[in-house]
């Protein structure tokens, strides 16, 4: 047997593992980046986003790179990425395919989502989609509410997992690390389950020229909140959103002995 | 209208937190009841009675909420929720962990982390890593929130006398179990209630440097020990000493940030300090835009002396 036909035939070997279908679903939100310091308009409806860079949230990209390990290691069989929002989303859907995720979703919208219509939108998905696992960003770096994966999870009866730094799937369990305020704890739960990503779980790779090539002709399919006969109209109204009190600069001081000078008689702190 | 604001302890005490979380209740106004949701939880549920402004305390004592799980806390905080207004927990990893699966549960949204209170159904809260402050108003008949504790003083541990009433525990949904904590063991004391916090950052190079030199300033100050991202990263640290936008929101009188550049993330957990020290080798860092008191240079120099002054 030629090196090829070995490499093959271990290919084949790894596949017939899979017998068992295991899809994992990755919701991708595309976010302001997280380099760009957002500046709040002038009226107080919201922050200014003319001409600044989007990407897809960290903590989704971590998320899209678990997947993919889990599939490259042969436990999961497909990768669907999921996205909610405006027409541009697509773009954060091909840099889910060019990370390695199989095909994507995109559900269509120009409305304002908030998590509970996400996750009731996501639910949707899960009940047509069946995935065992769906593999979430613990939040947002927009509106940083944390709650998407727990709603889902909670909509659909399945356990969660938040905050994972390590997860392992066999045997019909997931366990997973979770960073806790404590420390870490480790849980086992039963599949289908939800799991958030925290930092700390991977390092995303760079997607590759060649695979942001591939992924331009993976499949996306395209889907309107109405075609999944959910209601996404917001529960909540922003008021208004406003400037944090600034901090102002204070002083440098020369030496040790002058900032505990300051700490004692000027702060009064020490 | 009354309030029920969830617990955080480990059965034996009541987490500084939930104070903080009642604080928040008796600005939205109206009678506050405590849940305590554990196992053997007796000596926390007789703690909660005692906090200033709690109307009624609710234990609900059973195996299976020993571990805090999400899925049975929420199904048991569903079941309960009748005739309460606003359902309330610590924006901690617990609360944030728990009460959005309440919310989706009770069809309503979440209002996370607010950081203060302009009336029953309006509250501020924090986005973009805190740079921007969005007034949101609830049309939800229940209001579930977390609550940032920094926004919030506490009220009295003590000077309350509320009944105890048990409630029925809910089944066990057994979805999930808990097979192990690996829990971070320290004298000092805890990073959301410290008065003093020495943090230190990549700067310090490696996990020896950062014990060697940071620990016997935080001895002399009696403060708790905090790190940015990238510290944990590296493994210096644990991650739950990790201050910032996705780690812990802290507000202490004084916070030193040691080898520290001052990322928008780091700045999102610790811009609300009262007083911020800042030492730094690179005089042009971000940290020093924000510290009150900066100091440019080598910390390795820098930090036993200031150490040996205090
Ligand atoms: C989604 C997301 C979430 C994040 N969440 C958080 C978070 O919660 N918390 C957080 O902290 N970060 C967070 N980050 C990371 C953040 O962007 C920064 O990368 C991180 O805070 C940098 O840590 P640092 O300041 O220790 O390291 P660096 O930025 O590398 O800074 C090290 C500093 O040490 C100084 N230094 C080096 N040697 C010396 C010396 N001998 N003497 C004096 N000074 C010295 C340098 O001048 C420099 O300013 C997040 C990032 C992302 C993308």
């Amino acid at each position: 047997m030629g090196s090829q036909a070995r490499l093959e035939k271990h290919k084949e070997s790894k596949n017939s593992h899979r017998s068992i279908a295991l899809k994992i679903l990755v919701p991708v939100k595309r976010v302001v980046d997280y380099n760009v310091k957002v500046r709040v308009k002038a009226d107080g409806s919201g922050v200014d986003l003319a001409n600044v860079k989007m990407s897809m949230n960290p903590f989704d990209e971590i998320a899209v790179e678990e997947a993919v390990r889990l599939k490259e290691a042969g436990v999961a069989t497909e990768v669907v990425a999921v996205s909610c929002g405006v027409a541009q989303c697509q773009e954060t859907l091909r840099t889910a395919m060019a990370i390695g995720a199989d095909r994507g979703i995109l559900v269509e919208t120009d409305a304002e989502l908030q998590p509970l219509a996400v996750a009731k939108l996501l639910k949707a998905l899960c009940d047509k989609e069946q995935p065992t696992v769906v593999i979430c960003g613990k939040q947002a770096i927009d509106d940083d509410a944390n709650q998407t994966g727990q709603m889902l999870a909670a909509l659909m009866g399945w356990p969660q997992a938040t905050f994972a730094s390590k997860v392992a799937l066999a045997d019909g369990k997931a366990t997973v690390t979770r960073e806790i305020d404590g420390g870490l704890e480790t849980l086992e739960m039963n599949l289908p389950a939800v799991v958030t990503t925290d930092l700390r779980l991977n390092e995303p790779r760079y997607a590759t020229l060649p695979n942001i090539m591939k992924a331009k002709k993976k499949p996306l399919e395209t889907v309107k909140p109405a075609d999944l006969s959910i209601d996404v109209a917001p529960r909540l109204a922003t008021i208004k959103v406003s400037e944090p009190a600034k901090r102002s600069a204070g002083v440098i001081v020369a030496d040790v002995a002058q900032l505990v000078e300051k700490l004692k008689n000027e702060a009064k702190v020490i | 209208m009354s309030i029920l604001v969830i617990a955080e302890h480990d059965n034996k005490s009541l987490k500084g937190a939930t104070l903080n979380t009642v604080a928040a209740a008796a600005k939205i106004g109206g009678e506050v009841h405590l849940l305590v949701a554990g196992s053997g939880c007796g000596d926390a549920a007789a703690q909660a009675a005692k906090v200033a402004g709690v109307g009624k305390v609710l234990q609900a004592d059973a195996p299976h909420y020993d571990a805090q799980l999400a899925e049975n806390i929420a199904a048991l905080i569903v079941a309960n929720a009748g005739g309460y207004s606003h359902i309330l927990a610590p924006a901690s990893t617990g609360g944030k962990n728990v009460m959005p699966r309440v919310a989706a549960l009770l069809d309503v949204a979440q209002i996370s982390d607010i950081i203060s209170v302009e009336s029953a159904d309006t509250f501020v809260r924090p986005i973009y890593a805190g740079n921007a402050l969005a007034t949101v108003k609830s049309a939800d008949a229940v209001k579930v929130i977390t609550v940032r504790t920094t926004g919030f003083d506490p009220v009295a541990a003590e000077g309350g006398n509320a009944a105890i009433e048990s409630l029925a525990a809910g089944p066990d949904l057994a979805l999930s179990k808990l097979l192990g904590r690996e829990l971070t063991k320290s004298e000092r004391p805890e990073l959301g209630a410290a008065g003093i916090i020495v943090s230190g950052g990549r700067g310090l190079g490696s996990s020896e440097n950062y014990h060697k030199l940071l620990e016997p300033l935080a001895d002399k100050l009696g403060a708790a020990l905090g790190a940015s991202r990238a510290a944990v990263d590296a493994g210096y640290v644990p991650n739950d000493y990790q201050v910032g936008q996705t780690g812990k929101i802290v507000a202490p009188q004084v916070y030193f940030a040691i080898g520290i550049s001052g990322a928008i993330q780091h700045l999102a957990g610790m811009k609300d300090s009262k007083i911020i020290v800042a030492i730094n080798k690179d005089p042009e860092a971000p940290i020093f835009q924000v510290a009150d008191y900066g100091l440019v240079g080598d910390l390795f120099q820098l930090v036993p002396e200031l150490t040996s002054a205090m």
